[in-house]
């Protein structure tokens, strides 16, 4: 079913790492990926794996969801892998072999890297609501204001896009079942056939996302909307001390892993 | 004769996440062939659940679904199969519509079958006929109707099919008095002509006193009742218990009978009120 569909869901829990600032969140992950990009030896990458693993430990995400939505990248980690492993220049495994012990040891680095890349920022999203997540990113991004980035309605975008990606799957879904009761075949049949199959749900969820795009507007002007200016939040986010802790463990984490690459490790 | 009989089917969503709900809990029952069945039950008691299976749009998580004893969800041809003998209006039916004229869609269903056209064309005229679109209409773009000619077309869609069993989840849902009592007419009609089994899911208890001979209620995802309007109507307490009223027809007979007018019968309808107060009048006068 298309609602089982895991990438970036948000799963609702009460733990330190669900309860932090999403702003604390959005500069971790941002630290994180610095210090992921900037491993190089095995005692860096071995340091964010372990890292990666408490923050997982600690959230309480089951790493059955995390495997769930690494799925649909196993393509792209088995092609870089495979690439790495046959460009790669050095000592062959085997005399006339193009297959190097460099390529092997640079292959399995690559897949970690992308594995422990994409857990990262899974972390962020099962543990932010897409409405904290988007008003960390309106905060933390307000400065851009000065440079005419209309930062507001950026966000308010991002944030309604969100907001109605579960909406229109399941609209996908109810339109799907209503054309399957009236016979149509979305499993068989030539690729143009099936393309062509298609029209029918493709169709009607225009009509209804036009629809609703023209009902949120109205009812957001009906409500007074117009624009971020002199707005208020119900939510005020606040940084408290585990923020703080947070971010200075962030801050320790990355410094370490540039220490590391000084020395070589 | 399509003898649909479920048994102990059990629906869970999301099975194994923590959005994991169990939407019908072992569920049994059996529709006879030209049965007129309402389905009643507040929101979230499981009743749409419940009809997707049978056409196999859900898959049972346990329990089976068999009509005229064979199991539908046996393989993808029978689940194929099962959707020609069993039609589904979903809800808000008119959001399905697609194509550029009302003919084409009626015709999508049949078109699907793979029928001859002239077979087509004379499917399409019935099935507008039973909902009382006007042939004028059939070139206009379904996008352009008023919102009851949509919902007819849109039914007329599966109609069209020519289905055994006609299932219509909430067919009056936000349509004004006039357009929901011309739906259910139309259906009664269809039922009447066609000899099909007509189950309809709603929350109109005047309506199901109206146009129905069975009534289900489901309630936390299992049927708490299943009788005639008679027999379900006279437990008013536990129909309210389940967040449902009573025909407004019953509603006033209660209150009268409080009052001590001697209503005499069995009342839920606005005839058998008229009747039983005319009786009652009677009663009184001499």
């Amino acid at each position: 079913m298309l609602k089982d569909i895991t990438l970036g869901q948000y799963f609702p829990g009460d733990t330190v790492v669900h309860r932090l600032d999403p702003r604390t969140k959005l500069i971790l992950v941002v630290l994180y990926i610095i210090a992921l990009f900037n491993a190089k030896g095995w005692g860096a990458y071995l340091l964010v794996l372990a890292v990666t693993v408490i923050c997982m430990a600690v959230s309480r995400i089951h790493p059955r969801n995390i495997f769930k939505g690494l799925k649909p990248m196993l393509f792209i980690i088995a092609l870089t892998a495979l690439l790495n492993i046959f460009y790669t220049q050095g000592t062959p495994i085997r005399e006339g072999w193009i297959i190097t012990w460099e390529g092997i040891e640079r292959a399995v680095k690559m897949m970690l890297r992308i594995t422990l890349l994409i857990v990262g920022t899974f972390l962020l999203t099962y543990t932010t609501s897409p409405m904290a997540l988007t008003d960390g990113l309106e905060l933390l991004l307000k400065p851009l204001n000065r440079l005419k980035v209309p930062v507001h309605e950026m966000t308010l975008m991002m944030s309604m896009a969100l907001r109605f990606i579960p909406t229109l799957i399941e609209e996908t879904d109810k339109i799907m079942s209503a054309q399957k009761a009236r016979g149509a075949d979305f499993e068989t049949g030539n690729l143009i056939e099936r393309a062509k199959a298609l029209l029918p749900i493709l169709v009607p969820l225009f009509v209804s996302a036009f629809r609703r795009a023209d009902e949120l507007a109205v009812a957001m002007e009906s409500r007074c909307y117009h624009g971020g200016e002199g707005r208020t939040r119900m939510k005020q986010l606040r940084f408290c001390t585990r923020d703080f802790i947070a971010l200075i463990l962030g801050a320790v984490f990355t410094a370490a892993v540039f220490v590391m690459k000084h020395f070589g490790l | 004769m399509a003898v649909i009989s479920v048994e102990n089917l059990t629906h869970t969503y999301s099975a194994g996440t923590p959005f994991e709900q169990t939407a019908i809990r072992d569920v049994s029952v059996t529709l006879t062939q030209g049965e007129s069945i309402f389905v009643l039950g507040h929101t979230g008691s499981g009743k749409s659940t419940f009809v997707q299976h049978l056409n196999a749009l859900l898959q049972p998580t346990r329990g089976t679904v068999r009509i005229d004893g064979e199991d539908i969800n046996k393989d993808k041809i029978s689940r194929r199969d099962v959707k020609r003998r069993v039609g589904l209006v979903f809800q808000y039916p008119e959001y399905q519509l697609f194509e550029e004229t009302v003919a084409e869609d009626i015709a999508f269903g049949p078109k699907n079958m793979k029928l001859s056209k002239e077979e087509i064309n004379e499917r399409v005229r019935e099935a507008a006929g039973f909902v009382g679109v006007e042939e004028s209409l059939f070139s206009r773009s379904p996008l352009e109707l008023s919102g009851g000619q949509k919902r007819r077309v849109a039914i007329a869609g599966v109609i069209a099919m020519r289905p055994e069993v006609l299932i219509l989840d909430e067919p009056t849902a936000g349509l004004d008095p006039i357009g929901s009592r011309t739906i259910m007419e139309n259906i009664r009609n269809y039922r009447e002509k066609s000899g099909a089994t007509v189950l309809v899911v709603s929350h109109n208890m005047d309506d199901a006193a109206r146009y129905c001979e069975r009534l289900i209620v489901f309630d936390h995802g299992s049927i708490r009742m299943d009788g005639t309007p008679e027999q379900v109507f006279a437990h008013t307490e536990e129909l309210m218990d389940v967040g449902l009223n009573v025909p407004k027809a019953a509603e006033i007979a209660a209150a009268l009978r409080k009052r001590g007018v001697p209503l005499e019968g069995a009342v839920f309808t606005h005839d058998q009120l008229l009747r039983a107060l005319r009786r009652a009048g009677e009663v009184t006068s001499c």
